[in-house]
């Protein structure tokens, strides 16, 4: 007897519904589209809506739709290149109320949108777009946590009276030198217990040793990344890109994907500013001369890089660094109507700031702008790559009164208000990064990659039926069949899961076609064979499919095995090849064994009195 | 239709001595062509800048590199897609001397102090190629940092090894370790022949192909262990009969599958090399050479190599538990 249980029936039914519901937002194309999003105080309306109209028409750009979807005004565009116009003349329209970003308008029905069913994103190379590796210099973000540790140490030790000659960095750790034994236990004692992160090592009689733990230095990689990715949303917003996807890799790199933005270099404006802040007391005296006499006092540095020419000493104890400033915007100063730039700092520099400011009023606060500029130099035939750094005082104002994390720096043109305060936050990015690979893709590119995958699942498919259906028959519409329900389900879990289409994804899709029909060989050969040996055609179907289960079992086991290293070793594009060769084998499993022996149960089973099986070769 | 007698009787194994000859030969001809030509690697692995560009008017390849040879890029290799459409691949080396010579310009024009001089360098290819009055756009550009290139070579690597390693894994549990050596020497097998095949005609070996290759490492498995199945079912059903006519006989009975699941991927492989566009070009043709190379390997080298490591009825015998499972075998 050939049975098939009734709930796998309705199982069958279940997952044919859900494949076709979920995988059918594929089929409806995004219109590419201009997206208008207001800012805090603004709002969309019909006016803004009209403005918008009326300024595409006067430059003849042709649009499908503007409409208010949602929270966002869309444009809605025939293609790419109007996309690009429209946005710049939109931007313009709109004005500085107004974020204005490239998107891909999705054109799925309302009542698909409402059971959740969404179409899979396109990757970059099929959409366009730009995308950047970088990687975070975790030595400059360690280098930069022991200099403060240096500066936390040197205070703890003059706060009790601990008497050192030196605190400074080495490759073995800090360093701490102190005047003499009993102030060697002391300051051991003091910064056990006030540095639990450090660890301490006696190295002579009057030498430490503070050694940044490895746990320590993951913890300032892991949020030197967080920081950074979070600095970089921020930059990237500033772009007008509707989607874009800043991920962290591994330990120490980041991707940027932007898509649909064309221009590389006005990304990389934006992204790289790889600058650091310093607030640092100014050290009151001739910079010039001291530094001709050689008469520098201890603890002063001269600074002749500053905003107007003439030499600066800066003390050497750095007050707050660029990590710790939360905001600077250039404003008018309420009191005299001036331009000036409000700063605001995080709990930590606010403390330091108020500490300093209460001994120091009238005395002149300097803040150094860091910039790092990445160079490579081939030595034997290698590159090697290293960095220069610039160091440049960009203000030195006197302090008018106690202060805290709240303060603003008067005395600039408007000017000088808006450069200054574009650097604070440019220094706010608390590691350098560097680009170390880069990719743009046009968006005509990206059309001819979707087309071209298209075909190619479309011709594979077909062929791979005709094949099928030549060669078996009865059982070969039966694998036919359950192998169009696999690229279904297939393509539905993908869109449920949210993956992101890619070129070699595609090819994962096309490849998974081709080797999902394996089972389905697998078990129409064995049905042959079992017809051969003189067993009926029912008994023949039935061992078919259950002599057929382990060797499906065993070389899938195989494939699944290759998609994991794929997956674990592979980097992006290779990545969503993995996943569509790993998911790809799952439901293959599924329709190829279970769907099909629905099918021909449906047709040969259910007690039916059949003489022969449509398998091919003579049967 | 049938593609095979189904009670053919091919001797498969008679000529053993032969086609595992064949096999080694290509082998070894693999081993010297990638210890002596190597791969041409593509951008993804060597880092460098790759800039494709779009003429206006048809151009001659002769042309394009002549423009290149005025600003000391003599190296820089041209790919021609067709008359309008080339590619431009500079290694890292090339870069760096490109950009040093623009470098000054670069961060005064940018303002900013990333590293610039990838669309400086993309900038200055486009304006050496227009510089007799032809129209020259960029389609697109990639740059891929040195670093980046050796982490990706590294983690293909390890990968091949732990698909290699865990495929072995899983055939010693599920059949025996003769089956899991033959299996895992034959893939190694099919991996250097299809690198050979690269490393031979010079193709460019970019990320798509190693993820290709990977691919066609499961895959090949895919089709030792169907035969393999068949093997330890004979040696289980039947009495009296050689390890030689149980591997012939298991070639035999699996044969029409083989062709028909091979046919029907390298259907589907062919589908994306003619219509999937550049992109899969390479990608594709890994595919092909994978399946074919798998296929052929499965029969004629699998089974030699598992006849050779002694494989016989005993080794799939004697646990206790499949003496058990057989005897409720029908």
């Amino acid at each position: 007897m050939l049975e098939f249980p009734r709930w796998k029936y309705a199982l069958v039914v279940l997952v044919l519904l859900f494949s076709a519901f979920y995988a059918m937002p594929n089929l409806y194309p995004s219109d590419p589209a201009v997206q208008i999003t207001p800012n805090k105080e603004n709002v969309l309306d019909a006016a803004l809506t009209a403005r918008v109209q009326e300024a595409l028409k006067s430059h003849g750009i042709a649009t499908k739709s503007v409409a208010i979807e949602g929270k966002n005004l869309i444009v809605r565009v025939y293609d790419a290149d109007v996309q690009a116009r429209a946005n710049d003349l939109v931007r313009n329209t709109a004005g500085d109320g107004y974020t204005v970003a490239l998107n891909l308008a999705p054109t799925v029905p309302h009542w698909l949108q409402a059971i959740g069913a969404k179409p899979m994103t396109l990757g970059l190379d099929l959409q366009g777009g730009v995308y950047f590796q970088m990687e975070v210099d975790q030595a400059a973000a360690r280098t930069k946590r022991e200099e403060d540790y240096i500066e936390e140490i040197r205070a703890a030790l003059r706060d009790k009276t601990i008497r050192y000659s030196e605190v400074s960095r080495s490759a073995a750790g800090i360093r701490i030198q102190l005047s003499s034994a009993a102030d060697k236990t002391a300051a051991l004692n003091l910064l056990s217990r006030e540095m639990p992160k450090l660890r301490f090592t006696e190295s002579s009689d009057t030498l430490i040793l503070g050694i940044v733990t490895p746990e320590e230095i993951k913890a300032i990689a892991d949020a030197a990344i967080d920081q950074n990715v979070a600095t970089l949303r921020n930059r990237i917003n500033g772009l007008g890109v509707a989607e874009p996807v800043i991920q962290r890799q591994g330990s120490n790199r980041i991707v940027v994907q932007l898509p649909g933005l064309q221009d590389t270099a006005e990304a990389k404006r934006q992204l790289g500013a790889t600058a650091t802040l310093e607030f640092r007391a100014v050290v009151e005296g001739d910079a010039a001369s001291a530094l001709k006499d050689g008469t520098v006092p201890a603890g002063a540095r001269v600074y002749t890089n500053t905003m107007n020419g003439v030499p600066i000493m800066l003390s050497k104890r750095r007050l707050v660094s660029g990590d710790q400033l939360v905001d600077a915007t250039p404003q008018i100063d309420p009191e005299s109507g001036r331009p000036a730039v409000s700063i605001k700092l995080n709990a930590a520099g606010g403390k330091r700031m108020l500490d300093h400011t209460l001994d120091n009023v009238g005395k002149r606060l300097g803040i150094v702008y860091i910039e790092r500029v990445p160079t490579s130099v081939m030595i034997d035939g290698k590159e090697v790559r290293s960095s220069r750094t610039d160091e440049r005082v960009i203000s030195a104002s006197t302090i008018q009164g106690v202060f805290g994390k709240d303060f603003q720096t008067t005395g600039l043109s408007q000017e000088e208000a808006n450069s200054l305060a574009k650097q604070l936050k440019a220094g706010a990015l608390a590691a350098p990064v560097d680009i170390v690979e880069e990719r743009g893709i046009g968006p005509s590119l990206g059309a001819a990659n979707i087309a071209a995958g298209r075909k190619a699942v479309e011709i594979g498919f077909l062929l791979v039926c005709a094949l099928m259906i030549v060669y078996y028959r009865v059982f070969g519409v039966i694998s036919v069949l359950s192998l169009f329900l696999n690229l279904l389900l297939l393509t539905a879990v993908l869109s449920v899961l949210g993956a992101t289409m890619t070129m070699p994804g595609i090819a994962g899709i096309v490849l998974t076609l081709g080797m999902a029909i394996d089972g389905n060989v697998l078990i129409s050969e064995r049905i042959r064979e079992e017809l051969r040996l003189g067993n009926s055609p029912v008994s023949s179907i039935k061992a078919g499919y259950e002599r057929a289960w382990t060797v499906i079992l065993d070389s899938n086991v195989a494939k699944i095995i290759a998609a994991i290293a794929l997956f674990s070793f592979g980097s992006g594009p290779v990545r969503g090849f993995a996943v569509v060769l790993f998911l790809g084998v799952l439901t293959s499993m599924y329709t190829s064994v279970t769907v099909s022996r629905a099918l021909s149960t449906l047709i040969y089973g259910h007690g039916r009195k059949i003489k022969s099986v449509s398998v091919g070769g003579g049967f | 239709m049938e593609f095979f007698n189904p009670n053919s009787n091919v001797n498969f194994m008679g000529i053993r001595r032969w086609t595992v000859s064949l096999s080694l030969i290509l082998f070894l001809a693999s081993i010297v062509s990638l210890s002596t030509r190597g791969l041409n690697l593509a951008l993804d692995f060597t880092g460098g800048t790759l800039v494709e560009v779009v003429y206006a008017q048809p151009t001659e390849q002769a042309a394009v590199s002549a423009a290149l040879a005025k600003i000391g890029m003599e190296k820089a290799v041209v790919q021609r897609f067709d008359a309008q459409n080339y590619a431009i691949r500079l290694s890292p080396k090339e870069v760096t001397d490109l950009a040093t010579a623009v470098h000054a310009d670069a961060r005064a024009e940018d303002g900013s102090n990333l590293d610039t001089r990838n669309s400086q360098v993309a900038d200055n290819l486009l304006k050496a190629l227009g510089a007799d009055g032809q129209q020259v756009t960029k389609k697109h550009s990639e740059y891929v940092g040195p670093q980046v290139g050796s982490d990706l070579a590294w983690g293909g690597l390890v990968a091949v090894v732990v698909v290699l390693v865990g495929i072995m894994i899983y055939i010693m549990m599920r059949f025996e370790l003769k089956f899991a050596i033959a299996t895992v020497v034959t893939e190694l097998h099919d991996v250097v022949l299809t690198l050979g095949f690269f490393s031979l005609t010079g193709m460019e070996f970019d990320l798509a192909v190693l993820a290709a290759i990977l691919a066609v490492d499961g895959y090949s498995v895919n089709d030792t262990i169907v035969v393999f199945d068949r093997v330890r079912e004979l040696f289980k059903t039947t009495r009296n009969l050689a390890p030689v006519e149980v591997l012939n006989k298991a070639v035999n009975s699996t044969l029409s599958r083989t062709i028909m699941t091979s046919l029907a991927t390298a259907l589907t492989v062919l589908a994306l090399f003619l219509f999937g566009g550049p992109t899969l070009k390479g990608f594709s043709t890994a595919l092909l050479i994978g399946i074919v190379v798998g296929t052929l390997s499965s029969i004629f080298f699998a089974n030699p190599l598992l006849l050779w490591l002694g494989v016989t009825k005993q080794d799939l015998m004697p646990k206790a538990k499949d003496e058990a499972e057989l005897a409720r075998r029908p």
